[in-house]
Parts: C-alpha cells; sequence; structure tokens
C-alpha cells in the first residue's frame, strides 16, 4: 500500500486515520437517512408503532377463507402460464445474448468495432429498469402477455449480453488462442473452444435470468394487464384481500421451488 | 535452405517498438532458444511467425511461404504446420485429455466437421499413440482440469504434435512448472527434436537451461536481436549485453 494518503504513516497512525474515516462515513450515513427522514415526512417511530396494527390486520383480512382456497386452481392456471412466459422470454433472450455476446467479445469479434456497438446495446438495454421496458411496449401493443413478454426480454437480452461477453473472454481466450494457433476457423474455435469452457457458466446466468423474471413477471404483469399479477390486481381492486394474498402466497410458494429446482441444476452444471 | 526466414521484422503497438529489425534464419530440425529481459519482445517475436499478432513490417517465410501475404484457408494450414505450446497450456480444461489433443487437427479439418468434431479412426489412434510416447496413457480420457501442471504441459505437447508439424512454438513452455516437471518437458522437446526432427523455437527465462538444450541462442534487448550465435559463445559480456549491465554478474558461470 502506498498511496499518497498513507505514506509515510506509522501502524498505528495508519490504523488511527482508518477508524476515522470509518466513523465519518458512518455519520455521513446517519445524517444522510435523517435527512431525507424530514424531507420526505418519515419518521421510524410511526413504523415501529404501526407494526402490531398492520399484523392484527393482515390476521384478520388476509388469511384465506374458503373463497380464496377455491380460487387456487385459477391462480396456478395463471401462475403455471406466467412462469412459462418467463422462461420463454429468458431463453429467446439468451439465444439473442449470446449471438451478440460471440460478436462482440474480446475473443471473438470479427473486428473491434462489433465490441462497441454490442457494449452500447447491452447497456442501453440494460439499464432499462423493466417496468419502463413495460410501459413502453404497453403504449405500443396494449395490454397483453406479449407486451410483457417483451418487456422481459429485452432486460435480460441486455443483462446476458454483458454476463456472456465477460464469461467468454474470462474463461475461453487461452483455448481460443491455442485452437487459432492450430488453424482452426473462427466457427470451429467457438464450438470446440468457446461454448465447452463457458457454457456451464452461461448456463448458470440463465438460471439465474429466470429466477429473476419469474419474480419480476408479477409486477410486469400489474402493469401489462397479464399473467398472475392480473390476477392479483383484479381480487385486490375488488377489495378480495383474502383472494389476493393467496395469490401472495401462491407466488412465494413456487418461487422458492423454482429457486431450489434452479440450485440443483446449478450443482449438476458447474 | 532455411525452413524458417525471418527478415527485418519489427512490431509497433501502438508506438511501442516491440521488435525493431530483427532478422535471423533457422534450419530445418534446428533447436533454437531465445533469451532475454522480461518485454524485450519474445512473445511478440514467436506470436508474429504464427501470425497471432500481425507484424507492421518485414518478412517472415516460413517453409517458402510468405507468413505475412496467407489469408484464410492458406493461413490456416500454414499454422497447422506450426504447433506452439504456452506457459498456462491453454487447454480447454473441461474437456477430456483425447478432446484436447485432437484439436490440433483442427487446421486440417473442414469447418463442419471442426465444428462436430468429427475426427477420423486414424486419427484417433495416432491422438492415442502420442499419448502413449508422452506417458499419458492412462490419462487418455481423463478430464483435464484433474491433470498437475506437468501433464497438462504433455496435453499441449501431444496436441502440438498431431498436427504434424515441421516446427514447434514453444512462449516459457516451463515457466509455471517445478525443476523435476519442467526437466521433464524439456527432454521430451529435445526428444521430438532429435527423433522427429522437429524444428523447436522456444522462449525461455533461465539462461542455464537454454545452454543445455539449445543448439542456437537468440538473445534479445528491447526489441532488437543483439545475440545470435552458439550457447558456448555466451560469455559475461553477451550476457551483459542482453540482460543489462547489472545482471552480467548473476549469469557469469
Ligand atoms: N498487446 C500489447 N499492447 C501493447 N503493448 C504490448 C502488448 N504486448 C506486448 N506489449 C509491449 O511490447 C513489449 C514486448 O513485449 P513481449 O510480451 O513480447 O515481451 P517478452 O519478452 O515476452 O516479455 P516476458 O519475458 O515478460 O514475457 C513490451 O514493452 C510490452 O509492454
Ligand atoms: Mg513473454
Amino acid at each position: 500500500m502506498s498511496s499518497s494518503l498513507t505514506d509515510g504513516l506509522s501502524a498505528s497512525q495508519f490504523f488511527r486515520r482508518k477508524k476515522l474515516v470509518l466513523t465519518a462515513v458512518l455519520a455521513a450515513m446517519v445524517i444522510l437517512s435523517l435527512a431525507a427522514g424530514t424531507l420526505t415526512d418519515f419518521r421510524i417511530a410511526k413504523v415501529f408503532v404501526a407494526i402490531p396494527r398492520v399484523a392484527v390486520w393482515l390476521v384478520k383480512n388476509v388469511v384465506p377463507d374458503q373463497m380464496a382456497l377455491t380460487r387456487v386452481p385459477n391462480i396456478l392456471d395463471k401462475l403455471v402460464a406466467t412462469i412459462f412466459m418467463s422462461i420463454m422470454a429468458s431463453v429467446t433472450a439468451a439465444v439473442a445474448a449470446l449471438v451478440l455476446a460471440l460478436l462482440g467479445s474480446k475473443t471473438t469479434r470479427v473486428h473491434p468495432v462489433f465490441s462497441v456497438l454490442t457494449r452500447g446495446i447491452a447497456s442501453v438495454t440494460r439499464n432499462i429498469p423493466v417496468v419502463a421496458w413495460a410501459l413502453i411496449f404497453l403504449i405500443t401493443f396494449g395490454q397483453s402477455t406479449f407486451t410483457g413478454f417483451l418487456a422481459l426480454f429485452f432486460v435480460t437480452f441486455g443483462f446476458l449480453t454483458r454476463a456472456f461477453t465477460e464469461t467468454i473472454d474470462e474463461v475461453s481466450a487461452s483455448a481460443v488462442e491455442a485452437l487459432r494457433a492450430a488453424g482452426a476457423s473462427r466457427p470451429q474455435v467457438i464450438a470446440q473452444a468457446v461454448f465447452p469452457s463457458s457454457m456451464p457458466q452461461m448456463l448458470s446466468w440463465l438460471l439465474f435470468m429466470i429466477e429473476t423474471n419469474i419474480r419480476s413477471a408479477t409486477l410486469v404483469g400489474l402493469v401489462t394487464g397479464s399473467g398472475i399479477g392480473f390476477v392479483f390486481d383484479i381480487y385486490y381492486k375488488s377489495l378480495q384481500y383474502k383472494s389476493a394474498f393467496m395469490v401472495v402466497i401462491a407466488i412465494v410458494v413456487v418461487t422458492l421451488a423454482i429457486e431450489m429446482i434452479s440450485n440443483a441444476l446449478r450443482r449438476v452444471i458447474l | 535452405m532455411a525452413l524458417l526466414e525471418v527478415e527485418n521484422l519489427t512490431k509497433f503497438y501502438k508506438d511501442v517498438r516491440a521488435l525493431s529489425g530483427v532478422s535471423f534464419e533457422v534450419k530445418k530440425g534446428e533447436f533454437v532458444a531465445i533469451i532475454g529481459p522480461s518485454g524485450s519482445g519474445k512473445t511478440t517475436l514467436v506470436r508474429c511467425i504464427n501470425r497471432l499478432i500481425d507484424p507492421s513490417d518485414g518478412t517472415i517465410r516460413f517453409d517458402r511461404m510468405d507468413m505475412r501475404a496467407l489469408e484464410g484457408m492458406h493461413l490456416r494450414h500454414a499454422r497447422a504446420k506450426i504447433g506452439m505450446i504456452f506457459q498456462h497450456y491453454n487447454l480447454v480444461t473441461r474437456l477430456t485429455v483425447i478432446e484436447n489433443v485432437l484439436h490440433g487437427r483442427l487446421g486440417y479439418k473442414s469447418d463442419l466437421a471442426g465444428i462436430l468434431g468429427v475426427y477420423s479412426e486414424e486419427e484417433k489412434q495416432k491422438a492415442v499413440e502420442v499419448l502413449g510416447l508422452l506417458g499419458l496413457e492412462d490419462y487418455v480420457y481423463r478430464r483435464c482440469d484433474q491433470l498437475s501442471g506437468g501433464q497438462m504441459q504433455r496435453v499441449g505437447i501431444a496436441r502440438a504434435l498431431v498436427q504434424d508439424p515441421r516446427m514447434i512454438l514453444c512462449d516459457e513452455p516451463i515457466a509455471s512448472l517445478d525443476p523435476s516437471s519442467a526437466k521433464i518437458i524439456m527432454d521430451y522437446l529435445q526428444k521430438i527434436q532429435q527423433e522427429l526432427r522437429i524444428t523447436i523455437i522456444v522462449n525461455i527465462h533461465q539462461v542455464d537451461i537454454a545452454k543445455k538444450y539449445a543448439e542456437r541462442i537468440l538473445g534479445f534487448n528491447k526489441g532488437h536481436l543483439v545475440f545470435d550465435n552458439k550457447p558456448g559463445k555466451l560469455d559475461k559480456d553477451t550476457t551483459r549485453e542482453i540482460y543489462g549491465a547489472e545482471a552480467g554478474e548473476l549469469f557469469s558461470n
């Protein structure tokens, strides 16, 4: 360590200075939160006082009743449809992202210009939040499952393009070099070096995006009027909180199940 | 007739001059060591020979082919005749030993056959045979990530050998190995040169090892070829010229 800040310090001075910096950061965070709280009229105390009332309300209004239970088949139906939509969006986005990553990664690109383009496309698509995408397509395509699909597709596409590009460069660059030196053509290099070395990590990223998308699909459904989000919206707006909460329970259970499956798959792949 | 003729080879990275006007010849079956301090251009030189790096100026003639003029199929075929061995082995570690060795055949294959990994019976037998010569007969179907460094480097040598090369370029092949694995690798390289008459060009940091194995040594300093002679001619003064004034003492014996 020899930055200009720490040059020529004794050990005790070094640690004292470190503690000082830490204290300053903590103090700044506290002050910031207090300032933010005042500005937004948010009082910590109010939240704590409200907790018991919220609990009572939840128990009274939210624990599923007979009616909510009869709706389970319908809810599961919509949930399964939403899950399939998320998986479809993730997988198609992954295929598109793979093509772009192969064009743009340092290891497999045809020309450096493609790297710049790829990075640009990936940053733009990735940094528009999924709900914003949903709104964009809502204006164009109206309320439909397709709108939700497109929103998930573009966010996933941007994220995976970047993840895949980095994976290719990290994992396969050295083997790619060896195969090029042996006279392999570009397609051969991709099939024999890039895919075998980076596929497990790419699949792991895809699983991660499927999980994420199943979670965001609810939110996207709320906005685009499709899938499980739409079902929740209907129950909620017609004040059938018990049925609405049944939807939440179903989502949580299914999401946990998906996460477990996905972790198991990941163990097999990696 | 020389197998490799390098003439006035120059390489710029932006405005860094990595090689300046390098000229030398290598005969068929010769064992040549390239020495020089870090950053003197050794890696750049061997990569220019098989065009992993494009030279800025000069000519490279390998087996009468003008390497700088080659493109596409012709470049692939020329590269197939030049094996390459790396410091970090550069294997696809998730694949098995034999799959990695067969990668050495890709330069001879059509795109489709290469993509699908279709190899002839003859090629597979050759791969197994070469692995046997390198003492890896028990590891043929083992995944490469289960091998030691020395074993991985032998897989790298096997991959180069199934190319049926006329020359093998080695960029610090023993820099990541312990002394005994390093000796095994250098002995195999020597055996390949002596028994198969394949030309060996090896970048190496250890001057004593270079002197022991090579028939000729090329010494580089800041991109200039400053020594080109038999190992016996490498004395205190010439070593100093390659490695700089302070280092001369280190290599005096
Ligand atoms: N891709 C690159 N871009 C810019 N400069 C580079 C690049 N590769 C090498 N250089 C520069 O070219 C010079 C020669 O580098 P080279 O890697 O050929 O040296 P070397 O003799 O192989 O060194 P070492 O013994 O450390 O491997 C160095 O000054 C290095 O910084
Ligand atoms: Mg080097």
